[in-house]
């Protein structure tokens, strides 16, 4: 009877994100520094097997995971904050951030896009695919407005973050820049969060000009992949 | 912290309204932060209460995509039939992504140093 009353209210799925959450922390803590051991990725996987396992419908699950995706709206603005913490950083590199981050914005959203379309992959698939090198949030706001979707999207992020990190490295040697500032800017731009976390630890600077992308890509990638999108 | 909390809704809130009016297709809350950062630009920084609220939130950013991540549950049939269309845009489009705004960052800020 217990059970039936719990699967009614939005408690067991509120209660078991955050319980699968901080598994995922101490598993992450425990497996130091591994890109894999990532807490979201371990979290999702968690309950994703739980939801799989007990043949738990999404939507009974999602009853109480949406009070916690609901934050993710002001989480979204409350990234002004550190953006306005670089601006004056923002302003006097601005003639060359904006050129390079916009194409950078642009190549990597178009060629994802005709990359899975000329691979026969679904239109679902091909737009959620649009907004992966952007910050999960905004990622989701984008494919949400474009007809994809957000699962997706958000997945898609996560995998990009930890491909940016792989192969960040090799790319940017081949490509000859040393530059740091243009690393974390490149790294920032196509690997969001996750990328700019694992070069700030290399270089403070390369992280500062990473956290800058971050935010300026999202904005310019929630203008440029909507006008894209209409051409599919 | 509820007062700071109050702006960051509101700031999402007044977003969602201009995006929708303008017939603009960005995301309600991207066009909150772009109206938070002229806020701050006109008022010269965020006092401590929205500082404090904000990094709050973004310390435990991860948390809040887990129930959207899960959601993966529903589109298991999409990942199988297109995981390697998937995989090669990822790869390859990060690869590109990386080189042209490193490669282009490098140039441009050269140009301006000389």
């Amino acid at each position: 009877m217990l059970w039936v009353y719990l699967e009614t209210t939005p408690l067991l799925g509120l209660v078991s994100t955050l319980l699968a959450w901080e598994i995922a922390v101490w598993i992450s803590t425990r497996l130091r520094g591994h890109v894999l051991a990532n807490p979201m990725l371990i979290s999702i996987v968690l309950l994703a097997s739980l939801l799989l396992a007990t043949g738990t419908p999404y939507a009974a699950y999602f009853q109480g995971g949406q009070y916690v995706q609901f934050l993710l709206g002001p989480a979204t603005v409350a990234l002004a904050v550190p953006m306005y913490a670089n601006i004056a950083r923002i302003r006097r590199a601005a003639p060359a951030i904006v050129p390079a981050i916009l194409a950078g914005s642009l190549t990597a959203a178009a060629s994802a896009m005709l990359i899975a379309r000329s691979m026969g992959a679904s239109r679902t698939v091909v737009l959620s695919l649009a907004p992966k090198s952007v910050t999960t949030p905004i990622a989701m706001g984008i494919a949400e407005q474009i007809g994809g979707s957000p699962s997706l999207a958000a997945v898609f992020v996560l995998l990009t973050g930890l491909t940016a990190i792989v192969i960040g490295p090799v790319v940017l040697k081949t490509v000859r820049v040393p530059d740091w500032v243009a690393r974390g800017l490149a790294a920032g731009t196509a690997g969001h969060g996750l990328a700019t976390a694992r070069i700030l630890l290399l270089n403070e600077t390369a992280g500062a000009f990473g956290g800058l992308a971050i935010g300026l890509n999202g904005i310019m990638t929630a203008i440029i992949v909507p006008l894209l999108a209409t051409f599919l | 912290m509820l007062r700071a909390l109050t702006i960051l809704i509101l700031c999402q809130f007044a977003g969602e309204v201009a995006a929708r009016a303008a017939g603009l297709p960005l995301p309600g809350p991207v066009v909150g932060l772009v109206l938070l950062l002229v806020i701050l630009i006109v008022r010269r920084g965020p006092d401590p209460a929205l500082r404090e609220t904000s990094n709050g939130l973004l310390r435990n950013l991860s948390l809040l995509f887990v129930p959207a991540g899960v959601g993966i549950v529903t589109q298991l049939d999409a990942l199988e039939r297109d995981w390697k269309a998937i995989l090669c845009a990822i790869v390859v489009s990060t690869a590109l992504g990386l080189a042209v705004t490193g490669w282009l960052m490098q140039r441009l800020s050269k140009g301006s140093a000389s």
